[in-house]
């Protein structure tokens, strides 16, 4: 055998570490998933009118129906090029459990896709005509609610990873399991637009976050392994 | 105990006792779905509030109740599949998928005939309609799946993850749904709700919730003798059987 | 009750048939599919076995 392999947290940082800079090589592909997000948000008022009162009522949900697509298409690039050189048959033979180290993927993928949507939403509050206080909310539900799109999107993937055509067919997979987040997120921002509450809601999605966290990346490793065959 | 389930698995005897058993399973269903429908529609009085379309409720509440049951039933063959590699649990979850989205599908096409008359239209974002339409999107998700995955065993495992990642996410799916359904619904949400049922309603429903899980026993049973035959084709025990039918 | 009450269903009768008739549509055809697909495997396995057995 070679040198003892190196800790678990350095192994985690250190795949966190290569993904990012991949991205960074890569950024011209990275930045299509945040153009996709803001054109999907710009074709809604040109669908609807322009008209200032329905554009606040539809925004919440606009937004996030946009960042539901917008997360489903970056989806892919979590474990495709990987897949295709090979490296992640390495990462399952290596002596870390592979959900760990899959979830340091995810946690690279969310903050090269998620994180953007994030920094975007003060503009699209202005284009969709909603106030600061629902912006702010929008904002913290993208925060919370990304993560776990990131997460549970990672399981699908992992299922389709291994097919040639598996586009179409990793949105049937994931988006029901985006609707939690989808109702819990739109409604707080449409809350804050009426100047109700939003603290329970946001417990809901940062619950969904911990549980995210805690349980996708056992599916996820699992999947990867047999995709790997 | 065991030993007798090692014999169920092994495939001539599950192709042997399952053929044996599938024209009694069938008298069975056929007499309960006699008395069913005839409890249902002739013998149950018309309802005082719904008059005779509540009569509907006699599909439309099983196959509700199946389409749930199904998928519980897949992730549970699922979590066999993963755990102790059982060839027969992989057919059980893969086969039920089809049969699961039949009956989901017919709950929200019975629910949507029922809806028309109590509603004024053919769909209400009715919290229970809502998370079996969802429902039907996590049953084509897994027969998509499926049918993808070349290698049938490597997909069967897969099914087996996605029905127990759906079945984890059914309960948080369903009450999020409710919360926002009671948001967004006015008073129209009460109206399925009957706070008590006669007797007489009462049993023709749970005779046809009892056809139904017999239906879904035979139809899953059939598909697995198909599975094993078109699987085990090459296999001595086929020859032996088309043999022995012949003689 | 007379057979034409029966089927007149209260004035339901457009939403009570049609449910039971897609239900026994869909009901039957979930065993159909599977029986009719035995006939065939069955048929083809035996036509197979007959040719061995002859080239034997």
């Amino acid at each position: 055998m070679s040198a003892p392999a190196p800790r678990l947290g350095r192994a985690f940082l250190a795949l966190l570490r290569r993904d990012l800079l991949l991205t960074y090589r890569h950024r011209a592909e990275a930045v299509n998933p945040l153009f996709f997000f803001v054109l999907v948000v710009t074709l809604f008022p040109l669908g609807v009118g322009a008209d200032a009162k329905l554009l606040h009522a539809m925004g919440p949900g606009v937004v996030w129906v946009a960042a539901l697509l917008a997360a489903m298409l970056s989806l892919d690039g979590i474990f495709r090029s990987d897949f295709e050189d090979g490296t992640l048959e390495q990462l399952a033979l290596s002596a870390h459990p592979l959900s760990v180290l899959v979830l340091a993927k995810v946690i690279a993928h969310w903050l090269v896709t998620g994180l953007p949507l994030l920094l975007m939403a003060p503009l699209l509050g202005i284009l969709l005509s909603l106030s600061g206080a629902q912006t702010g909310v929008l904002m913290a539900t993208l925060a919370l609610g990304t993560p776990v799109l990131s997460l549970v999107g990672a399981i699908g993937v992992a299922l389709t990873v291994g097919l040639r055509r598996g586009g179409v067919l990793l949105s049937l997979l994931v988006l029901p399991l985006y609707v939690p987040v989808l109702i819990f997120a739109s409604n707080a921002v449409q809350a804050a637009g009426s100047g109700l509450p939003v603290s329970g809601q946001l417990f809901m999605l940062g619950a969904l976050l911990v549980l995210a966290l805690v349980l996708t990346p056992w599916p996820t490793a699992a999947a990867l392994r047999i995709s790997l065959g | 105990m065991m030993n007798f389930l090692h014999r169920l698995a092994s495939p001539p005897h599950f192709y042997r006792i399952s053929g044996r058993l599938l024209p009694w399973l069938g008298a069975a269903f056929a007499l309960l779905l006699v008395a069913g429908l005839v409890g249902g529609l002739y013998l149950a009085p018309p309802d005082y509030q719904q008059g005779d379309s509540f009569r509907i409720m006699y599909i439309h509440v099983p196959s509700a109740w199946m389409s749930l049951f199904i998928y519980m039933v897949m992730a549970g063959a699922g979590l066999i599949v993963l755990v102790w590699r059982i060839k027969l649990a992989e057919l059980v979850a893969v086969h039920s998928a089809p049969i699961g989205a039949s009956f989901t599908f017919l709950a929200l096409v019975t629910g949507s005939l029922w809806g028309k008359p109590m509603w004024g239209t053919w769909w209400v974002w009715d919290a229970r309609l809502t998370s079996e339409l969802i429902l039907l999107f996590l049953y084509l998700g897994v027969i998509g799946l499926y049918n993808a995955i070349e290698d049938k065993r490597a997909a069967a495992r897969a099914v087996a993850i996605l029905a127990l990642v759906g079945v984890v996410n059914i309960p948080i799916i369903h009450y999020s749904v409710v919360w926002w359904n009671t948001l967004h619904q006015g008073p129209t949400v009460t109206r399925f709700d009957k706070p008590a049922i006669a007797t007489s309603m009462l049993i023709p429903l749970l005779i046809m919730a009892l056809a139904f899980n017999l239906y879904y026993f035979i139809a899953l049973l059939m598909r697995l003798r198909l599975a094993l035959l078109e699987r085990e084709a090459g296999a001595r025990w086929v020859a032996n059987l088309l043999a022995e039918e012949e003689a | 009750m007379s057979l034409s009450e029966f089927l007149h269903m209260g004035g339901y009768a457009p939403y009570v048939w049609p449910s039971y008739g897609i239900a026994a549509l869909v009901l039957w055809w979930n065993l159909w599919v599977p029986a009719r697909r035995l006939r065939q495997v069955r048929a083809r396995l035996r036509r197979r076995l007959r040719r061995e057995e002859a080239s034997r």
